[in-house]
């Protein structure tokens, strides 16, 4: 059986960015945090405040390879409602006012795995979604939903780490697509601070294997960190210092307080400002 | 279908037992993992390995455990007859020595400087501690703040052998935390650390090498059976949370079909009212902590907080190889509440002056409801998995009294 045609939205958001001849910024936020309404109004403006690309975190109850705050910002989604349906019902309503913006939905198996991987893949392909990050997925369960995604024209990006060598880069390798999340540090994400220098070494290592766009994340906190890692890489992964900034505006309650959409939005112009100088 | 002629041989290369078990887990573990699997099975075709093992066995843990006969609670319950396998009498007070001797001599092969655990009632903490103080490793416990309050015994001994115990907050601050919270330390730390699994669950091959370091229990019960009365017995129980004790004690049973096996979850309040610890009764098949196997989760896939008075078995999964042997068949699962466990703690202590853990407990709830109604020769075989010692507080409380 053939892959069908993915959106295509990812290879041309990248095509685009080269062509400006600036490097891309992608923003990572937990769907439904803090609570659904509070949350289609920041996704909506994410675009205009400088996101290139979207990373949507499907709510986890166990999300292992995250810090304190993507942890914090999943229990505050799912204490609010938040599930697989709702976050499929956010992609939708983003995409009937944008349809250019990559969408790619991050998070764990087990909510995919007990949604269904065939109704997932093809509710998440209608809703507008254009690939998945699923952490605990490594290529030794391609099986499970890899293949089956790239059937349904998904984009599958995987995640590289220092620990992935040289002889075992083709393996992750292989069967990705969209581009290739290079995870910056040893550890859960929003923990550490990277090392440009390292960084470098490691892009132009991915580079020798793959012509895919390449996109770092885990411990970028800053716009200095993202000029300089989107220098290096074609994208920059912003995710747990947004969160926190969700965090930073609630009250005792954890009800957002008034201007949380705009202190966000503003935190991601911020961040993005070095890219479009 | 062809039916299969031995339950003995899982898992597959990937690690699979049926459509159980797996490595699900980050790309960050992923080599280190198949690492581990290297060194595993270097460590099982070399002899020396298993020597080296033997002798810490016999020496240090003091096993053989015996086999012993119950003969006042098989009086008392007027049916089959009762024997405990005595794996509470090893040093450290339960079967978790077992494993962790096993994985320290290999994560030694592997030279890693640092050793890491999750805890629930405390006994992987101890046992962990207590092998990295002989090997003189640094230990890390991650144990869940809840569990912290109520095993508070352990929580001083594992400091005592000097380990730190490293509470964790997120979550119910139960074993499930615990276990996220060391994969983040594993992570983080993967090139220095070894981290010691404690059941038979987790990402391949850890379900099938605790299995395997805990198999010692079924193959003494077996010889010792043989010798006692000259045959296998009729069954076998052991209670269940991941299910190391209860695989060790099934697994070199497996193939005669004569035993019947059952595993012990816990009910907690009720299996009905939802508040439990029984993920082959009450769950559904999901991914989790590195396996696919039952989980208690909610129809999103959103794993759900366990309960049981006892800590050991308050975790919403259980090992993958249980998952297959329930949906094959070959082993029944059921379940004893907190109650059943209470009661069956203090009718040990009263009747053969053995403070059983609260988790052997629940096997021993279990037996209390079968025993009475089988046959004067029927043999069962229990696995006496843990002492009480650390239990005392816990079940004062749930008593009433004060100490």
């Amino acid at each position: 059986m053939t892959n069908a045609a993915d959106s295509g939205r990812i290879a041309k958001r990248f095509a685009t960015l080269k062509a400006a001849g600036r490097g891309g910024f992608v923003t990572f936020l937990t769907a439904g945090d803090p609570d659904h309404e509070t949350f289609e109004k920041i996704l909506l403006g994410l675009p205009d405040a400088g996101a290139d690309l979207i990373e949507l975190g499907m709510p986890f109850s166990d999300p292992m390879a995250d810090g304190p705050a993507i942890q914090a910002a999943s229990l505050r989604a799912l204490g609010a409602g938040a599930n697989m349906g709702r976050t499929l019902e956010l992609v939708k309503s983003f995409r009937a006012q944008d349809d250019d913006t990559p969408i790619i939905l991050m998070g764990y198996y087990n909510p995919i795995y007990s949604y269904g991987v065939d109704t997932f893949l093809t509710d998440a392909r209608e809703a507008g979604v254009d690939g998945l990050i699923v952490v605990d997925l490594p290529p030794e369960e391609d099986d499970e939903l890899c293949v089956p995604a790239l059937k349904a024209g998904l984009n599958f990006i995987r995640l590289a780490t220092p620990t992935t060598d040289d002889e075992r880069l083709p393996t992750v390798l292989q069967n990705t697509s969209g581009f290739v999340y290079y995870v910056s540090v040893l550890g859960i994400t929003g923990t550490k601070a990277v090392a440009s220098a390292e960084v470098e070494r490691a892009v132009a290592r991915l580079q020798r294997h793959t012509a895919l766009p390449i996109a770092v994340g885990f411990g970028i906190r800053t716009a200095e960190t993202v000029r300089d890692i989107a220098m290096i890489a074609d994208a920059a992964v912003v995710g747990s210092a947004i969160v926190d900034c969700i965090a930073n505006n609630l009250d005792e309650e954890g009800r957002p307080s008034d201007g949380l959409v705009d202190k966000v939005h503003d935190y991601v112009r911020e961040l993005s400002s070095g890219l479009r100088s | 279908m062809k039916q299969a002629n031995t339950y003995r041989e899982g898992p597959d290369e990937a690690g699979h037992f049926g459509i159980f078990g797996g490595r699900f887990v980050a790309e960050t573990l992923m080599p280190l993992i198949l690492a581990v699997e290297t060194a595993y099975e270097a460590a099982s075709a070399d002899s020396s390995f298993q020597v080296e093992l033997d002798d810490y066995l016999k020496n240090y843990a003091g096993r053989p455990s015996p086999l012993y006969f119950a003969r006042r609670l098989t009086d008392h319950f007027g049916g089959a007859k009762i024997y405990f396998k005595r794996d509470e009498l090893n040093h450290t007070g339960s079967h978790k020595i077992n494993n962790t001797l096993g994985q320290i001599l290999l994560a030694r092969r592997m030279k890693k400087t640092r050793i890491i655990a999750e805890t629930g009632a405390g006994q992987h903490g101890v046992a962990t501690a207590t092998v990295c103080a002989l090997f003189d490793l640094p230990c890390v416990v991650y144990m869940g703040a809840t569990d912290i309050e109520r095993q508070q015994p352990n929580v001083f001994r594992m400091k005592l052998l000097g380990a730190e115990v490293v509470p964790v907050t997120s979550g119910t601050g139960t074993l499930k935390d615990a276990m996220n919270e060391a994969l983040r330390d594993w992570v983080a730390n993967v090139e220095s650390t070894f981290y010691i699994i404690g059941t038979a669950a987790g990402p391949h091959p850890y379900p099938a090498m605790v299995r395997d370091f805990q198999s010692v229990i079924g193959r003494e019960a077996r010889a010792q059976m043989m010798e006692a009365e000259g045959r296998l017995p009729d069954s076998l129980v052991a209670c269940i949370g991941g299910g190391s004790n209860a695989i060790g004690l099934f697994h070199p049973f497996l193939d005669d079909p004569s035993v019947r096996m059952f595993g012990v979850e816990a009910a907690g309040h009720g299996i009905e009212i939802g508040e439990h610890a029984a993920s082959l009764t009450g769950g559904r098949p999901g991914v989790l902590h590195g396996n696919r196997t039952y989980l208690l989760q909610n129809d999103d896939g959103q794993i759900l907080d366990a309960h049981s008075i006892s800590a050991g078995l308050d975790y919403p999964g259980i090992g993958p190889e249980h998952s297959w042997l329930h949906e094959s068949g070959r082993v029944d699962y059921v379940s004893a509440t907190d109650a059943q466990a209470l009661e069956a703690f203090q009718l040990c202590s009263l009747k053969e002056g053995i403070i059983p853990a609260l988790e052997p407990s629940h096997a021993l709830g279990y037996v209390s409801t079968i025993a009475p109604d089988l046959p004067k020769d029927h043999i069962i075989c229990m696995n006496m998995c843990g002492r009480g010692d650390k239990d005392i507080f816990t079940v004062a409380k749930a008593l009433g009294t004060t100490i």
